[in-house]
């Protein structure tokens, strides 16, 4: 491998990381709006209630929106593969990239399945039209799953062996697409995208709520969604703990800059909050022997620090670390909202009158967001020096093409814009008056 | 054939259907482009709009499905082509982002202000699109982009005769199409006018096309001799069957044939690139990097192959289905609720 001079190896990472950080979020709607759409529609066909029906045509056109500007933006990712990255493509496009090729399938599907489903309402007969809409998805799930297991590979990277001259050779596609990290990754992330989906849709139902509007049509828009993403965040918080433990014994240097861990110790504490300065973590509260029972289930258990590896080779323990720590803090803040929502529906079979927790919900849109990109942070940067875990750093993996900040400069301002007439375009979808019937339903326990 | 030329006839099908469909829709975005003020327009960019919204994401695939098999079967072309032409494909993704994110806006805005700009972005972006492609085929296939792991001169490499012939050539053939399928659509639908006005448009790219590939002889003679070698010896019979097919599709066109004109016009495209690939084989960067040298390992080969065949099953009824509420005009951009 020959070094590369790449003086703007740092707005390559920053390219890379905004991309991705942009197209996470459309990626995880583009897997669960999808489901929530085909609900509302399905309890309107059962039921013949209209505002089911008007909730599933409104999310369905801001799908429609997040839709395409989510496969433009993922278009973008498997450019800058090449142009940010030709030496990690070229040397192990042949070991990852099988599952890029399916989750081109996955892709094509819900493509296909969005035109019909957008453009066949009313046309085709409802029940067909219901059916359309399940495939999208379905493919939207698996395409993560296959994005996932590339990722996972670059953190457990299998299916393949370097010689003594540096050459790959021995690849095996399907063990690398197996990873081990592929199943605990892509469940974490698939939750992740429910929650995120579910959150981000109940949110706006529950400020409007606040602000007086409080119809049957707001009332199912949030509790739908938000039913949905509290069912998720339980099952959320177990994988987590699969996903940190497969970081424990996978990845150790990752989990020591989660932990903010500098020695290697039998018996870990856990820290909770506070800040790595110095090799060690201060002004956090200390769980005594709590990481190596959280990472191996074990008391006693010896938890790799930092200091196992090369200085070099850590990733910036704060970046991670406080990442990791607000994804837990949401999520855990979530199982809350979760049980509230849970108590008030067995005592009167309603959401909770409290107009704090319809600030919960309201709040539980944007934590979602930064809780997934916190999580994003933890496995991405958590990873870094390394772009294939032990086997290639990403300062090698760099193209050696001049002046590559000017496509990152470029790319921040069409993003910009991007992001600005998505929410322009979405707020005309959701602010469009209502169909009569719906506006009128008003609920006979409506307190206000 | 081997595997490795079974991939690699495998992504040209990729290449091939993109640029027929794919083309066609940045097609309708050069001529939603020239169609004339906000009242003067307004038919035309109805029917565009109407054409293209149900099947523009499933089109855009077909690109996603190119690279995804470049890197995987062919790794070392991929970094090659990537970082070399960095800069036309950084634009072609800015294209890209901006004409499926303004495309997708339009239609959700009702105002005129923000009609317009997205209109506007839409249709300027479908022009930079096809350029920036026909630039990248230009400089692949005019042996500009050196194998290996070093980046090859980043501006020449596509700011080069034979790339600007690519350019022209995608954004002309992209508007032929274009106006050849709208003329069949416009008939479909019932609107006379529109169907001269599309048909006008067609015969005159037609002939624009055909004006520029001739030129294109004398730029390939001096610019990409081995590539106009090819093209005259191994592609001959393809670049002959394309110049057919397009004096049929203006004899078809004039005669008022929309629907077979459609077909003639495709085949005129597939023939030109097959031409190319014809011409360069066994090549896959010019000069630099043949198809066998550039493949990955054997295992991952046959993966990708059968990773083929299962998608191809899954994708085939889908895509017939979507193809057959398109042709009767099941699936309506109009209809709003």
């Amino acid at each position: 491998m020959l070094a590369v001079d790449q003086p703007d190896l740092f707005y390559a990472r920053q390219q890379m990381a905004f991309s991705l950080g942009a197209h996470i979020i459309l990626a995880c709607m583009g897997m669960s709006v999808p489901f929530l759409v085909v609900l509302a529609e399905w309890k309107g066909q059962r039921t013949g209630d209209p505002v089911y029906t008007t909730l599933a045509r409104r999310w369905a056109k801001v799908m429609g929106v997040l839709f395409a500007v989510g496969a433009v933006s993922g278009t973008i990712l498997s450019f800058e593969f090449g142009i940010l990255w030709p030496r990690w493509m070229g040397r192990f496009g042949d070991v990852m990239g099988l599952p890029f090729a399916m989750e081109g399938f996955a892709f094509f599907l819900e493509a296909i399945f969005i035109g019909i489903y957008l453009y066949g309402w009313d046309r085709l007969p409802p029940r067909v039209h219901l059916l359309a809409g399940i495939p999208i998805g379905i493919a939207g799930v698996a395409s993560a799953f296959f994005v996932v297991a590339a990722n996972g590979w670059m953190n457990d990277p299998t299916g393949f062996t370097v010689d003594t001259r540096g050459n790959v050779t021995h690849v095996d596609p399907w063990a690398a697409l197996f990873n081990s990290a592929l199943w605990p990754e892509a469940i974490h992330m698939i939750l992740a995208a429910f929650i995120v989906g579910g959150c981000l849709v109940a949110a706006p139902y529950g400020w409007a709520m606040l602000r007086g509007r409080r119809t049957r049509y707001e009332r199912v828009g949030l509790l739908l969604p938000l039913t949905v993403a509290m069912l998720a965040t339980p099952l959320q918080i177990v994988v987590g703990d699969w996903a940190a433990r497969h970081v424990a014994q996978h990845q150790p240097a990752k989990l020591a800059a989660m932990e903010g861990l500098y020695a290697t110790t039998k018996g870990a504490p856990l820290h909770i909050g506070g800040i790595y300065v110095d090799n060690d973590v201060k002004f956090g509260i200390p769980v005594p022997d709590g990481l190596s029972i959280l990472a191996f289930h074990d008391p006693n258990a010896v938890v790799k620090g930092l200091a196992s590896v090369p200085a070099a080779d850590r990733a910036p323990v704060n970046v991670v670390r406080i990442s990791f720590q607000l994804m837990v803090a949401i999520g855990f803040a979530m199982l809350g909202l979760g049980l509230w929502m849970l108590l008030a529906w067995r005592r009167r079979q309603s959401v909770p009158r409290s107009r704090w927790f319809l600030r919960g919900v309201v709040l539980a849109g944007p934590a979602s967001v930064v809780a997934l990109e916190c999580g994003w942070i933890t496995t991405e940067v958590g990873r870094q020096p390394w772009i294939v875990w032990n086997v290639m750093r990403v300062r090698d993996a760099v193209t050696d093409a001049p002046n590559i900040r000017f496509g990152y400069y470029l790319l921040l301002v069409v993003y910009a814009f991007m992001a600005l007439f998505s929410l322009i375009v979405i707020r005309r979808l959701t602010h469009a008056p209502l169909p009569a019937e719906v506006a009128e339903m008003h609920e006979p326990d409506d307190d206000g | 054939m081997t595997l490795a030329e079974a991939c690699a006839a495998a992504m040209f099908v990729g290449i091939t259907l993109y640029a027929l469909l794919a083309g066609a829709d940045f097609g309708a975005g050069f001529w939603d482009l020239v169609a004339g003020g906000e009242a003067k327009g307004r038919e035309q960019r109805a029917l565009i709009e109407e054409s293209i919204a149900p099947v523009w994401e499933a089109n855009h695939v077909w690109l996603i499905f190119v690279l995804v098999t470049l890197w995987t079967a062919f790794p070392s072309a991929f970094a090659s082509i990537m970082s070399t032409l960095y800069v036309p494909l950084t634009l072609a993704a800015v294209g890209i982002i901006l004409r499926g994110a303004a495309f997708a806006f339009r239609k959700a805005s009702e105002t005129l202000p923000l009609r317009r700009l997205f209109g506007a972005t839409f249709a300027s972006s479908s022009v930079l699109t096809p350029f920036m492609f026909g630039a990248v085929v230009g400089g692949i296939a005019s042996g500009r982009v050196p194998a290996g792991e070093r980046t090859g001169n980043v501006l020449g490499s596509w700011l080069n005769p034979t790339s600007i012939l690519g350019g022209v050539l995608a954004v002309v053939a992209c508007a032929f199409l274009a106006a050849v399928y709208l003329t069949a659509d416009a008939e479909r639908r019932g609107h006379p006018d529109l169907v001269s006005a599309f048909r006008m448009r067609a015969i005159a790219s037609a002939v624009v096309a055909g004006a520029v590939a001739l030129a294109g002889v004398f730029i390939l003679y001096h610019d990409a001799h081995d590539l106009f070698h090819g093209l005259t010896h191994r592609g001959a019979p393809l670049i002959g069957l394309s110049a057919a097919a397009g004096i049929t599709t203006l004899v078809l066109l004039v005669r008022g044939a929309y629907a077979w004109a459609r077909f003639s016009a495709a085949l005129a495209i597939v023939a030109v690139l097959f031409g190319w690939a014809a011409g360069q084989y066994p090549y896959m960067l010019e000069h630099s990097l043949r198809i066998s040298d550039a493949a990955g390992a054997h295992a991952t080969l046959v993966a990708i192959l059968v990773t083929l065949g299962v998608g191809a099953a899954l994708l085939v009824p889908a895509l017939t289905w979507l193809l057959v509420l398109t042709q009767r005009g099941t699936l309506s951009a109009s209809a709003d609720h």
